[in-house]
């Protein structure tokens, strides 16, 4: 029988929430045991071949390319997690939330204190992505099955829920696992 | 700061005592003076009043009429309720934007002229109407704003509007209206002639504990649409402890769609001010308060005269009709344009110079109101059947309508009807019946009792008015079958947004949510799931709730998903693909495109 | 003597005395009911409706309701404790809140009770609506992104601190804590050791210069739920 496969990605996000995955110590070893890792940014695979049983998401929707990552995610993982206040509430990137689009860009290209940008040109290039409105938590732009909270979330809130996945067991955190920061 | 500002203003404090209960009339002069109450004007105001300036600047952000921008010196507000969209309000509103050169919410370059849009104004029945400062101008069309617009240009005096005056009192000197009063149905109880004194008189001869059992064997119960028995309230009251009480009348007639307290005070305030005399008399107070909603102001000055005329009869004032101990006078406490000062408890907030904002209970107003002492607050309608239980007796009186429904009920009638406008009926009269008199055989539905209320279908037409089956303040909007009812419903869940006082959770954030999910659904981005969303969340904004606005604030969706459940259903789909149907990629790209001026290659 | 209430509290009988709130008879009992605006220094509120109980299967928020012989109060129920879900839900979503770099978090009212429940995310939508901060004064800080509208600086201020330092402006969603001055917190007469600013529930009047004094894994809710701490202090 093959090993259950696992794919995670960092939309708008840190990869803090990544860092904390590692940080579950040697116990990563056991879960390379119980588990494929399919497609994450290790193995930097462009896409996926197989269907994949979990979906780790951390980040949340910032431009259209994180749009087109999460739905493709959605797609190819049968269960779906948010990890991180990113995912869940936008995080620190959605305090440009409250800013208009068009006011972020010129602070941020053109008027910031500490910009150089003799032109005033705001980059352009199609290869940049489009910045969404605003940053969108995952689960306003697809179906999100659990959210696993925290800046990040503690190594054992994510060790936890993995192994309540990959056992069918409903994931239930004890008090000290839910943090949001 | 002028001289002239600070002259006025301590005039204006002087001449209420700068008593800080008195606030809102207050602010009302300064906001009429003024068209605005300023910074400075909220510092001079704290002065005289010795109160921090900021629970000056908190009243003044509560209530519609007034703020601290200053307004034109005339302000246009248009009424936008669903009756007056169903009537052409918005194509008026249009026609006074593009005259006027501005948009909603603003004003004329000159900055003389401001424009804006307001919840019902009580003119259901001649919509579309407009307030013009104080002035009603009704049966507007995309002409008649833009002679309107013309005329004030030209002399700003929006009182030369009126060209035909209403019938009735309407046409009083002091009222000089357009207003209709629509009177359609009169029956036995309220719309019929009436002698003033008769009724007090009768009252004075009785103790004022024989008053108030006259009141419960009548079995009145209060008009308002909560029902509650009428002699019990000013039992309560009368049997408090306290020096002093007071009866104050709920004539903040703000429920959208009704309108008979405004026929009322326009035809009958003698019976108004007689039943609040009696009750007056009944619980043991010298001083009964009329809070008038600011909608009214037109009416002001007729009613100011009709109790100055009591006074020289002898049947207000002094010693009212000779009778030594007992002193009763009643003053007019003029609203500033907030729905919830009709809660009780917020009513009598604002006749203290608060914001509106309703009171914990316990203690209720029986025991502890208007400025601590025991307060009776009733309904206009109620205060004058009690009038009428006096001249003729509580068994004639519960001789009309059933059992536990007793007497008559005024209803307004506005919408999809060939005759709207006011109907006196037995509480026995069913829906159809009251569709058959409307002229609106054919009614998909009858939002009973205002957005507050039950949307009743067909199928449940043969059911009354009376207390079991649909409880009703008397509003009455009839939608015909080419009307989206979904639509219905958003537009009372925007008034309900509008009009929260925020004071709670659940109400401030729960209404806008259902708004919301409303809208996506209208937006055709609904899936069944949302069905239970807002099931679940009307559930919770009832049931959390502090008072009654947001325990009946999401009856428009809960009476629908009950009775109109394909309404929603047919607007919905299951998501695919595991997308949420209520994200749009390429509106949320949309800002950005319109930006850097590439197209999206992702949507 | 005080007379003697006897009640029912989820089935267990408790015993208050007369004039209590059903809040006041449960925390003598050392049984905790949820809430946010309540506060023992302060005069009921009844605002934030977290602390709502069924009272004969009537909601009423149990900070302000009366006992009264032999009413039956249901508080730690799944129907009421869901009614409260909710309601931490609309906090969450109705203001600014950024857990991962408030001064607050860990100790924050708000957060506890939302970890109390079990919350991993709120079921509706993010408002992100638009707050003004207010950060004039030398020595507090005043952000209303945090704010939720409990109302215990407006009451600390005046029965506490004898100044009227805040109170609301605005209506609805337009709601908001205003200061007693046109030049903000500055002008007024706010001091860092007043009642009004120590007893914000969240992060929204926060102390400057103080930042992450207590280090994560020994703040207030780091280990034990809100209401752990009442249960005990009344038991003691």
């Amino acid at each position: 029988m093959s090993k259950p496969k696992i794919a995670t990605t960092s939309l708008a996000g840190c990869f803090g929430c990544h860092m904390s995955l590692l940080d579950i110590d040697e116990r990563i070893l056991e879960l390379a045991e119980l588990v494929e890792f399919h497609k994450w940014p290790i193995n930097d695979r462009k896409s996926f071949s197989a269907q994949c049983a979990v979906g780790l998401i951390e980040g949340g929707c910032c431009n259209e390319e994180n749009v087109e990552v999460l739905r493709t995610f959605r797609s190819s993982c049968d269960v779906l997690v948010s990890v991180g206040d990113c995912a869940i509430m936008g995080g620190i990137p959605a305090m440009r939330n409250m800013v208009p689009l068009e006011e972020c860009l010129q602070e941020a290209f053109v008027d910031g204190p500490t910009v150089h940008n003799p032109t005033g040109a705001i980059p352009n290039d199609v290869e940049i992505p489009l910045l969404l409105d605003k940053v969108y938590p995952c689960h306003e732009v697809v179906k999100i099955d659990y959210y696993l909270p925290g800046c990040p979330p503690p190594a054992d809130t994510l060790w936890e829920a993995l192994v309540a996945l990959l056992t069918n067991k409903p994931i239930s955190l004890p008090y000290n696992l839910i943090k949001y920061d | 700061m002028s001289e002239k500002v600070e002259v006025v203003l301590d005039q204006i404090c002087r001449e209420v005592g700068n008593d800080r209960t008195r606030l809102l009339d207050i602010l009302r002069e300064v906001q009429h003076r003024f068209g605005g109450v300023s910074g400075e004007a909220v510092d001079l105001i704290a002065q005289r009043l010795e109160t921090p300036r900021v629970e000056i600047e908190s009243v003044v952000s509560f209530y519609a009429f007034l703020s601290e921008k200053p307004n034109g010196n005339v302000v246009i507000r248009i009424c936008d309720d669903i009756i007056d969209r169903m009537h052409g309000s918005e194509t008026v509103a249009r026609a006074f934007e593009s005259e006027l050169g501005v948009q909603m919410g603003q004003a004329t370059e000159d900055g003389k002229i401001s424009l804006t849009h307001t919840p019902c104004i009580g003119m259901c029945d001649q919509a579309p109407a407009a307030l013009i400062n104080d002035v009603v101008v009704t049966h507007l069309s995309s002409d008649t704003a833009r002679t309107i617009v013309a005329e004030l240009r030209e002399n700003h005096d929006p009182t030369q509007l009126v060209k035909e005056l209403g019938d009735g009192n309407n046409a009083h000197d002091l009222v000089s209206s357009m207003v209709q009063n629509n009177i359609r149905l009169r029956g036995p109880v309220i719309l019929t002639d009436f002698e003033p004194g008769s009724a007090l008189k009768k009252a004075l001869a009785m103790s004022p504990v024989e008053v108030i059992r006259n009141v419960k064997t009548a079995r009145l119960r209060g008009r308002g649409g909560a029902g509650f028995p009428t002699g019990m309230k000013w039992e309560f009251t009368r049997a408090a402890k306290a020096d002093k009480r007071y009866i104050i009348c709920n004539a903040d007639e703000g429920e959208p769609g009704t309108f008979k307290d405004r026929v009322l005070l326009t035809e009958y305030p003698d019976l108004l001010f007689e039943g609040m005399t009696i009750g007056g008399y009944a619980i043991g107070a010298k001083e009964g308060i009329v809070y008038l909603r600011g909608e009214y102001t037109y009416l002001r000055k007729f009613l100011e005269s009709v109790l100055e005329r009591r006074r020289e009869e002898g049947i207000l004032g002094r010693s009212v009709c000779g009778v030594e101990d007992f002193d009763f006078d009643i003053r007019i406490q003029m609203g500033a344009g907030a729905y919830i000062c009709g809660e009780e408890t917020a009513l009598i907030s604002s006749c203290e110079g608060l914001r509106g904002d309703p009171k914990n209970r316990p203690p209720f107003p029986a025991q502890s109101g208007y400025l601590g002492y025991p307060s009776s607050v009733n309904n206009v309608e109620t205060l004058c059947c009690t009038a009428r239980i006096m001249e003729h007796g509580p068994g004639w009186f519960s001789s009309h309508g059933t059992d536990r429904s007793t007497g008559t009920k005024l209803l307004s009638i506005s919408g999809d009807c060939k005759r709207p406008g006011i109907y006196e009926v037995s509480l026995s009269t069913s829906l159809r019946e009251i569709l058959g008199l409307a002229g609106a055989e054919d009614a998909q539905a009858l939002q009973v009792g205002g957005p507050s209320g039950q949307m009743v279908g067909r199928q449940e037409f043969d059911k009354t008015i009376c207390y079991d089956d649909f409880p009703t303040g008397g509003s009455m909007m009839v939608f015909g079958p080419q009307r989206n009812l979904l639509e219905v419903v958003h537009a009372f869940l925007e008034f309900f947004v509008e009009e929260s006082c925020g004071y709670c959770t659940p109400c401030r954030v729960g209404n806008v949510l259902l708004k919301q999910r409303i809208e996506k659904i209208l937006d055709e981005k609904g899936e069944p799931a949302d069905l239970q969303y807002l099931e679940e969340l009307a559930q919770t904004v009832k049931m959390a709730s502090r008072c009654g606005l947001g325990q009946t604030s999401p009856n428009p969706v809960l009476s629908t998903l009950k009775r109109f459940r394909s309404e929603y259903e047919r607007r919905v789909k299951p998501a695919t693909d595991g997308r949420q149907p209520g994200f749009d990629l390429s509106e949320a790209v949309a800002q950005a495109v319109n930006i850097v001026g590439r197209e999206s290659t992702h949507s | 003597m005080e007379k003697v209430v006897t009640f029912l509290l989820d089935g267990e009988v408790i015993q208050g005395q007369e004039g209590q709130s059903i809040m006041q008879a449960a925390d003598e009992a050392g049984k905790y009911i949820p809430r946010l605006c309540a506060h023992k220094d302060l005069t009921p509120h009844g605002s934030c409706r977290i602390c709502t109980v069924l009272v004969n299967g009537r909601p009423q928020s149990a900070c302000t309701q009366p006992i009264a012989d032999g009413i039956l109060v249901e508080s730690e129920t799944p129907k009421v404790n869901q009614l409260r879900t909710d309601i931490i839900d609309m906090l969450f979503v109705e203001g600014n809140h950024f857990c991962m770099f408030c001064e607050k978090s860990g100790s924050c009212e708000l957060q506890a009770l939302a970890y109390r429940f079990g919350i991993t995310a709120p079921k509706y939508p993010y408002q992100f609506p638009q707050r003004d901060v207010d950060a004039s004064h030398p020595d507090i800080f005043l952000d209303r992104n945090r704010c939720v509208l409990c109302g215990r600086c407006v009451r600390a201020s005046k029965e506490v601190d004898g100044k009227n330092v805040f109170q609301f402006v605005g209506r609805g969603v337009e709601k908001r804590i205003a200061v007693n001055s046109e030049q903000g917190l500055k002008g007024t007469d706010a001091e860092v050791m007043d009642k009004a600013i120590s007893v914000c529930p969240v992060g929204a009047i926060l102390k400057k210069r103080v930042g992450y004094a207590v280090p994560v894994g020994r703040r207030l809710y780091d280990h034990q739920p809100i209401g752990t701490a009442s249960e005990e202090e009344t038991t003691e």
